[in-house]
C-alpha cells in the first residue's frame, strides 16, 4: 500500500541476510531477529536444566547417595527447577514463536515497541546470568519455590542471587506481554478481525493477560524475600509474628497462573497445527478462542490449591477445590473441539502433528491427575510426593515442551527457508514420546507408594520405578540430541522450503520464507475467514465484508 | 504519501493516530502491572494490620506527620507541574513544556529529599534515644507488641522504599525529557512521551495518596 515504506526489495534478500554483521544481531529490532536471540539462548537454558537433571537422575538409580551428597542434590534440582521454569518454559513459546509470529500473522510490519521487545531481551539475559552466577557460586537449595523461612533465614546459599535473577526475569515477560496485547489492539492488517484472528494469536493474548498481572505480585514477593534476607526484615518472620503461608499465597498467586503462561501458547500452538494437517477449519473456533480467556481468567483464583494441607481453612480448600475442577473446564471444551476437527477432517500425521498428538495424550494425563490433587482427600495422600512431580511434568513437559517443538517443526521452514528430513523427524518425536512416559509415568506409581519429592535417598523397594525413570530420562535426552542434530544439518543442507511447505493457511504462509526484513512488500488486506482449508485459496467468492482498518 | 511522513512517526506505524494509541495502551497497560505491584504490599499490610491492630497505632505514633504532610502537599503540586507540561505540549508551548517538566523535577526533588530526612531521623535517632525503629537485628522498643511494630517498620520500609524507587525513576525520565523539550522534540503534532511519563508520575503520586493515611494517619484525630 502506498504508505507502506518505500522498500528497495532485492530478490533472495531476507532478515536473516539483509544485514550479517554482530551488531546488527545485537541490536536489531526486527521482531524475527529478537526471537533468533531468544531461541539460541532458551536452547543453552534448556540445556544446562537438562543436565541438571540428568545428573540427579543418575544420583536416584541407587537407594544410597553415591553421586551426590544431600545439599548438592538440593541444589541440583533447585538449578533445574529455576532455569527450567524462569529462564526456559515461561518465555518458550511467546518469547520464540510469539515474537517471530504474532506481527507476521496480523500483517503487521513489526511490535507497537520494538525497541522494548530488544530490551526484554537484554533484561532476559541480563536475569539468566545473574541466576547462573548464583550456581556457580555454590549454588541455591531451596527449591525453585523459595519457601520461606527456610529461603529467608536458614538456607546457607546464594538465595539473594537467584531471586535477583527471576526479579529481572519478570521484567522480560512483562515487555513481552504488554507488546503483545497493544499489538493485537491496534496493528491487525486491514479486514482482520478479531474472529478472523488465527487461535494462536487468541492464546498469546490470553497468555499476555496472564503474565501482565500475574508477573508483577511475584515481583513484589521476591522483593520481601529479598529484605527480609538481607536487613533482616520480618515480615514472613515466624518468630515476629510474620506469617510465612502468607509468601505461598503470594508466590502461588502468580506461579500457579504461570502455569497457563506455560500452556496456553501450547495450546495455540496446537490448534493451528490441527487444522492445518486436518485440512480443516477448526470445530467450534469461538468456543477455542473464549475458553483461552477463560482459562486466564479462572486460572487466578484456584492458587489455594497448593495449601490445602499449610493451614489453610477447611472452606477455603474447599472453594479452591471446586475452582480447580471448574478450570478444567474450557481446557476439556478445547480438546473436544480438537478432537471434532480431526474426526472431519484429512488427517495426515507429519511431524509437527506427531507433537500435536503427543500434546493431546499428555496432557489428558496431566490434567485429569490434576484433578486427583484438587480433590481435597486424596491431596493429603498424594501432597509432595512423586505423584505431583509427575502431574507437573506431565503438564508442563508433555504440554508445554511438546507444544513447543512441535511449532518449531511446523514454523522451522518459515524461521530458516529450510527444511529438515521428515524421516529423522518423526524418529525423534517418537523417541521423545517414548522417553517422556517412561521417565515420568513410574513416578505416580512412586508417588501413589509414598515416595516424597526432593529426597535422594529412599527405601530399596522404589529402585525398580526409579531405574524406569533415569533410563527414559536418557532416552529422552537421547531425543533431544538426535532433534538438535537435524535441525542444525537442515540449516546448511535442508532443502528449501519455498512460502508454503504445509499447504497451510494464514498471512504467515503468504509471504516468503524467510519473511522479508519488513515481513510483508504490502500491508496485506484479509478477505477470507480464518483457516479458510475449505475455500481455493485463489477464487474466493466470500464477499468482504470487513474492508475497514481492523483496530478496535 | 510516504513523502509526507514525519521523522516522529516511527516505520512500522501507518499513521499518527494509530502511534499515539498504541502508547497510550500502552501505558494504561503498564500502570496496570504496578497496580498488582503495590498491589502485593497493600494486601500484606492490610492481613497484619487486621491481626496487630495496636502494633500498627503504635508504629503509626512513631512516624513524623509534619514531613510526611508536607511531602503531600509536594507531590500533589508535582502532578499539577506535570499536568500543565502535557498541556503545554499539546497546545504548542515546546518552552512552557521544557518549563513545567523543570518545576516537576525540582517537586519531585524536593519530595525525595524530605523522605531522606525522615529516614535519616529513623537510621540516626541519635544518643539518647529509647528505640532503633529500622527493621532487622538492631531494632528496639520497650513494648509488649515490640515484635509487630517491627513489622509495620518492614512494611513502611518496603513500601514507601518501592514508591521511591518508582520516584527516582521518574525524575531520570524526567530529565531525559527536559533535555528533548528544550530542543523543542514536543509539540502539538507529537507529545506522546509527555503524555505517557505524566501518566505515569500521576500513578507514583497516587500510591503516595494511599500511603500517607495508611502509615501516617493510623488512630490520629
Amino acid at each position: 500500500m502506498s504508505n507502506a515504506p518505500a522498500t528497495t526489495h532485492a530478490a533472495g534478500k531476507h532478515y536473516l541476510n539483509e544485514r550479517i554483521t554482530v551488531s546488527s544481531w545485537l541490536l536489531t529490532l526486527d521482531h524475527k531477529r529478537i526471537a533468533i536471540l531468544y531461541l539460541v539462548s532458551l536452547i543453552a537454558f534448556f540445556l544446562i536444566g537438562g543436565l541438571a537433571a540428568l545428573v540427579f537422575r543418575l544420583e536416584l538409580m541407587t537407594p544410597e547417595a553415591d553421586v551426590l551428597r544431600s545439599e548438592t542434590y538440593n541444589k541440583f534440582f533447585t538449578t533445574h527447577g529455576i532455569v527450567m521454569i524462569f529462564f526456559f518454559l515461561i518465555p518458550s513459546i511467546p518469547a520464540v514463536l510469539g515474537n517471530f509470529l504474532v506481527p507476521v500473522m496480523i500483517g503487521a510490519r513489526d511490535f507497537a515497541f520494538p525497541k522494548i521487545n530488544l530490551a526484554s531481551w537484554y533484561v532476559f539475559m541480563a536475569g539468566g546470568v545473574l541466576a547462573l552466577i548464583a550456581t556457580i557460586a555454590g549454588g541455591v537449595e531451596s527449591g525453585w519455590t523459595f519457601y520461606t523461612p527456610y529461603s529467608t533465614m536458614y538456607a546457607n546459599s546464594n538465595v539473594i542471587l537467584a531471586v535477583c535473577g527471576a526479579f529481572i526475569a519478570g521484567f522480560s515477560s512483562i515487555m513481552t506481554g504488554l507488546n503483545f496485547i497493544v499489538t493485537i489492539h491496534k496493528m491487525r492488517a486491514p479486514g482482520l478481525t478479531w474472529f478472523r484472528l488465527p487461535l494462536f494469536i487468541w492464546a498469546m493474548y490470553a497468555t499476555a493477560l496472564v503474565i501482565l498481572l500475574g508477573t508483577p505480585v511475584v515481583a513484589i514477593t521476591l522483593v520481601m524475600i529479598f529484605v527480609e534476607r538481607l536487613f533482616g526484615f520480618g515480615i514472613f518472620d515466624p518468630a515476629l509474628g510474620g506469617d510465612p503461608v502468607l509468601f505461598q499465597h503470594l508466590f502461588w498467586f502468580y506461579s500457579h497462573p504461570a502455569v497457563y503462561i506455560m500452556i496456553l501458547p501450547a495450546m495455540g500452538v496446537v490448534s493451528e497445527i490441527i487444522s492445518c494437517f486436518s485440512k480443516r477449519r477448526l470445530y467450534g473456533y469461538k468456543v477455542i478462542a473464549f475458553s483461552s480467556l477463560a482459562i486466564a481468567v479462572i486460572g487466578f483464583f484456584v492458587w489455594g490449591h497448593h495449601m490445602f494441607v499449610s493451614s489453610q481453612s477447611t472452606f477455603a480448600g474447599l472453594t479452591f477445590s471446586f475452582l480447580t475442577f471448574f478450570v478444567a473446564v474450557p481446557t476439556a471444551l478445547k480438546m473436544l473441539n480438537w478432537i471434532m476437527t480431526l474426526k472431519n477432517g484429512s488427517v495426515s500425521l507429519a511431524s509437527p502433528m506427531l507433537y500435536a498428538f503427543g500434546f493431546l495424550g499428555l496432557f489428558v494425563i496431566g490434567g485429569l491427575t490434576g484433578l486427583f490433587l484438587s480433590t481435597l482427600a486424596t491431596d493429603i495422600h498424594l501432597h509432595d510426593t512423586y505423584f505431583v512431580v509427575a502431574h507437573f511434568h506431565y503438564v508442563m513437559v508433555g504440554g508445554g515442551v511438546m507444544g513447543f517443538l512441535g511449532g518449531l517443526h511446523f514454523w522451522w521452514p518459515k524461521m530458516t527457508g529450510k527444511t529438515y528430513p521428515e524421516g529423522w523427524a518423526i524418529f525423534a518425536a517418537i523417541v521423545i514420546f517414548i522417553g517422556f512416559n517412561l521417565t515420568f509415568f513410574p513416578q505416580f506409581q512412586l508417588g501413589v507408594h509414598g515416595m516424597p519429592r526432593r529426597y535422594h535417598v529412599y527405601p530399596e523397594e522404589f529402585q525398580v520405578l526409579h531405574i524406569a525413570s533415569s533410563t527414559g530420562a536418557m532416552v529422552l535426552g537421547f531425543g533431544y540430541v538426535v532433534m538438535a542434530a537435524y535441525l542444525l544439518w537442515s540449516l546448511k543442507f535442508g532443502k528449501v522450503a519455498g512460502a508454503n511447505p504445509w499447504a497451510a493457511r494464514g498471512l504467515e504462509w503468504e509471504t516468503s520464507s524467510p519473511p522479508p526484513t519488513h515481513n510483508f512488500h504490502e500491508t496485506p488486506v484479509v478477505r477470507h475467514p480464518v483457516y479458510a482449508y475449505e475455500f481455493a485459496s485463489e477464487t474466493s467468492d466470500e464477499p468482504d465484508t470487513s474492508s475497514e482498518k481492523g483496530h478496535v | 504519501m510516504s513523502d509526507s511522513r514525519p521523522h516522529y512517526l516511527a516505520h512500522h506505524f501507518d499513521h499518527l493516530e494509530q502511534q499515539k494509541q498504541s502508547a497510550t495502551l500502552g501505558i494504561w497497560l503498564f500502570l496496570i502491572t504496578e497496580v498488582m505491584f503495590f498491589g502485593g504490599l497493600f494486601l500484606g499490610y492490610i492481613v497484619y494490620r487486621g491481626l496487630y491492630p495496636e502494633a500498627w497505632h503504635l508504629g503509626s505514633g512513631k512516624l513524623d506527620i509534619t514531613l510526611g504532610a508536607i511531602n503531600t502537599v509536594v507531590l500533589i503540586f508535582s502532578s499539577l507541574t506535570m499536568a500543565m507540561a502535557v498541556r503545554s505540549a499539546q497546545v504548542g508551548s515546546r518552552k512552557g513544556c521544557a518549563h513545567y517538566l523543570m518545576a516537576t523535577i525540582i517537586l519531585g526533588s524536593t519530595f525525595l529529599g524530605i523522605k531522606a530526612i525522615e529516614y535519616g531521623h529513623k537510621f540516626f535517632p541519635g544518643p539518647d534515644s529509647h528505640y532503633y525503629l529500622v527493621p532487622g537485628a538492631k531494632f528496639h522498643l520497650e513494648s509488649p507488641v515490640a515484635d509487630q511494630v517491627q513489622i509495620f517498620f518492614s512494611f513502611y520500609f518496603t513500601m514507601t522504599g518501592m514508591h521511591a524507587i518508582h520516584m527516582i525513576i521518574g525524575i531520570g525520565i524526567l530529565l531525559w525529557l527536559y533535555v528533548k523539550a528544550l530542543k523543542g522534540n514536543y509539540h502539538e503534532h507529537y507529545y506522546n512521551p509527555v503524555e505517557v511519563t505524566g501518566l505515569y508520575w500521576h500513578f507514583v503520586d497516587i500510591v503516595w495518596i494511599f500511603l500517607f493515611p495508611l502509615l501516617y494517619l493510623i488512630g490520629r484525630h
